[in-house]
């Protein structure tokens, strides 16, 4: 009764809030719920196949992916796609369907409690890396969180990323884990091991401590991308799967195939998954070709050194005009001295055009890196700016409330 | 000198986690500007740390932070250089760990490098987060500093110790003097990421022309570190006076 009535005033606060235009409603509608009732969250996950999808980068991009896969059951998924990845997001999401399956992204640190919350049937872990730095970002100990709340959850099947040393210390206690070759592009997070007090070497197609026992697990698939980029995911029974996708960069074909077997794991075939994987084209306005008046730009989103490092190599291939835009609002963390981390020597041959509320401590990173720059404090004129360059198209890559803002003033 | 100049980045797979590693780039890069060679070396905590006429010590988490101290004293490089004259530039866990003692994640106290005579105690309240300015008092004719703060360690001085400076915005070495970092010899110690070198070339310069032997440095074009202190500067400034009319106001 109490949970009806929670859930109920869970979808009207969402209503009103999206009436009134205030953001998306869920979070001010999944907190009204959440008062009514604290448990709203366990209620709404009674009887559906819940799927969690957390890690540092790709979670978005994952959830959707896991979400469509699912879909090819013929079931509703339901989803927590307008962005918040909190209980309040979770209980929104839920509150105003009745589809027998759900994939909900979790924020990092809220696993543990989202886990027990929902009685997850699968969780798929990504990666673990700095993000944040304001916020006394120590990735150890969120892998230590997570390997405990897994450790008491047998019925959950994980699927983990086999790569990257935290994530696999993060899931290694728990009873039936589904290990994945999705590759791990920055690896300066996981040097120390968590397991020891020792160090953990990488070297040709593994990782291992080197004073424990401490080593890469056996996937069940892992990606092989061939040098003309085609990509299949390698089952450990012998089946290969092609993995085409719309959506560009090794990254998001290693979220695919960590999607395709959480789908195997959820009873959906990844053979059926995949393909309906391969129709998705953007994923919350991330890789869209957006129009800023007549300039198409492509709007990336890389928040911390992982991302860039996997978004450099996507656009180090393509030769059109680069607009970088940073913020460090609250969303984003407030120290931007990340930037150091990123390479971006290597965009010394591109037009470059640094915006966003950071531009400055952008602009003496670049400096210092030797690429050439216009500055241009307003990123839309930023954009407009790194046309001119062009025929009409840019990339355009910013990190997390710089991308939301230019996806909002463009079409 | 002899050769080029060689500066080292101290153990980045340890004490790399905030970005820090740019002190050590900018430093190399400043150089090279000028005509000078210098060579830039990330010094991977595996290895013997190797000479150099720079060291640059960075932020880290605080199991990394114990080993990099453990090995930094075992190897006995870092002090002996230092000894000899070497520059060295140690940043928030590297600021703790180049003193006499640091805590530990537990609170726990283990021995530093004793480049600095301070010790290092675990802070009462929430770790100090936030922009930092410091009015430089330990060396002369420095323009303010600015930085980004982030640490749970207090700080204390010895008596006779100098420190690098005074906050005039956010907490600093947090003993309750208002002092920011230390200084002894060539031995530079502070709280400020951003990297500080890339928001204060002024402090860079100070650094490479102790490791050129004095060299006066010809002048490089700094417009764009200039608007960077300029807004951080201003923005900093801005924010700390309206928390305290804030403050004043609910006081009456
Ligand atoms: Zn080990």
């Amino acid at each position: 009764m109490r949970a009806q009535l929670a859930s109920v005033a869970t979808r009207f606060v969402n209503a009103t809030s999206r009436r009134l235009g205030r953001g998306q409603g869920t979070v001010a509608g999944g907190r009204v719920g959440l008062r009514v009732d604290p448990e709203l969250l366990e209620h709404l996950s009674t009887g559906r196949q819940v799927v969690l999808v957390t890690g540092t980068n790709g979670k978005t991009t994952t959830t959707r992916l896991v979400t469509v896969g699912l879909g090819a059951s013929g079931d509703a998924v339901a989803s927590n796609e307008t962005g918040s990845n909190m209980p309040e997001g979770h209980v929104a999401a839920l509150a105003g369907t009745v589809a027998p399956r759900a994939v909900l992204e979790v924020d990092e640190v809220y696993l543990p409690r989202v886990l027990t919350a929902t009685a997850a049937a699968a969780v798929v872990l990504l990666n673990l890396s700095r993000d944040q730095l304001d916020r006394t970002n120590e990735v150890r100990m969120v892998a230590g969180r997570w390997r405990a709340a897994l450790a008491a959850a047998p019925r959950t099947h994980v699927v983990a990323n086999a790569d990257d040393p935290l994530v696999v210390w993060g899931a290694g206690a728990a009873r039936d884990v589904r290990w994945v070759g999705a590759g791990l592009r920055w690896q300066r997070d996981a040097v120390g091991c968590p397991s020891c007090e020792g160090r953990i070497e990488f070297g040709e197609g593994g990782w291992a401590c080197t004073s424990c026992a401490f080593a890469r697990p056996v996937p069940v698939a892992t990606l092989a991308v061939a040098p003309d980029g085609s990509a299949t995911g390698v089952w450990s029974d012998g089946t290969v799967r092609p993995l085409a996708l719309r959506l560009p960069g090794r990254f998001n074909l290693a979220n695919a195939l960590m999607a395709a077997v959480a789908c195997e794991a959820c009873g959906v075939e990844p053979d059926d998954a995949l393909s309906v994987m391969a129709t998705v084209e953007e994923v919350a306005g991330r890789f869209t070709v957006r129009e800023f008046g007549d300039v198409r730009a492509r709007l990336m989103l890389a928040k911390n050194p992982a991302g860039w490092e996997e978004l450099l190599d996507l656009v180090a291939q393509g030769h059109v005009p680069l607009v970088v835009s940073i913020n460090a609002r609250v969303a984003d963390g407030g120290d931007p001295s990340w930037l150091w981390d990123v390479p971006y020597e290597r965009l010394a041959d591109r037009t470059v055009v640094a915006t966003g509320d950071r531009v400055r401590d952008l602009s003496v990173r670049l400096h210092y890196a030797g690429v050439a720059h216009t500055t241009e404090e307003d990123p839309v004129r930023a954009v407009a700016r790194a046309a001119d360059h062009a025929a009409g198209a840019v990339d355009v890559i910013g990190n997390y409330t710089a991308f939301h803002d230019l996806l909002e003033h463009s079409a | 000198m002899k050769g080029a100049l060689r500066v080292a980045v101290v153990y980045p797979d340890l004490l790399g986690t905030y970005g820090d590693g740019g002190n050590g780039a900018i430093l190399a890069r400043r150089a090279q500007w000028r005509g000078f060679e210098a060579e830039l070396v990330q010094a991977v905590s595996d290895d013997p740390l190797p000479e150099a006429d720079i060291y640059c010590l960075g932020g880290g988490e605080d199991g990394p932070q114990v080993r990099a101290a453990r090995s930094l004293v075992d190897d006995g490089t870092l002090a002996r250089r230092a000894g000899a004259g070497a520059v060295v530039l140690a940043v928030c866990a590297g600021f703790q760990i180049v003193g006499r003692s640091f805590p530990g994640a537990e609170g726990e106290p283990h021995e530093g490098v004793g480049l600095l005579a301070m010790e290092t105690v675990k802070g009462e309240g929430p770790r100090a987060v936030g922009e930092v300015l410091v009015d430089v008092t330990g060396l002369h004719d420095l323009p303010v500093l600015t930085g980004f703060e982030n640490h749970g360690g207090r700080t204390r001085l010895d008596d006779g110790t100098t420190p690098l400076g005074h906050v005039t915005v956010g907490v600093g070495n947090g003993g309750g003097d208002g002092s920011e970092g230390a200084l002894h010899g060539r031995v530079v110690g502070t709280y400020l990421h951003g990297p500080v070198l890339a928001r204060n070339p002024a402090l860079a310069d100070v650094l490479l022309s102790w490791a050129l032997g004095g060299a006066s440095l010809a002048p490089l074009d700094d417009a764009a570190a200039e608007r960077l202190r300029d807004e951080r500067v201003s923005a900093v400034s801005r924010r700390h006076r309206r928390g305290l009319h804030r403050r004043t106001g609910s006081d009456r």
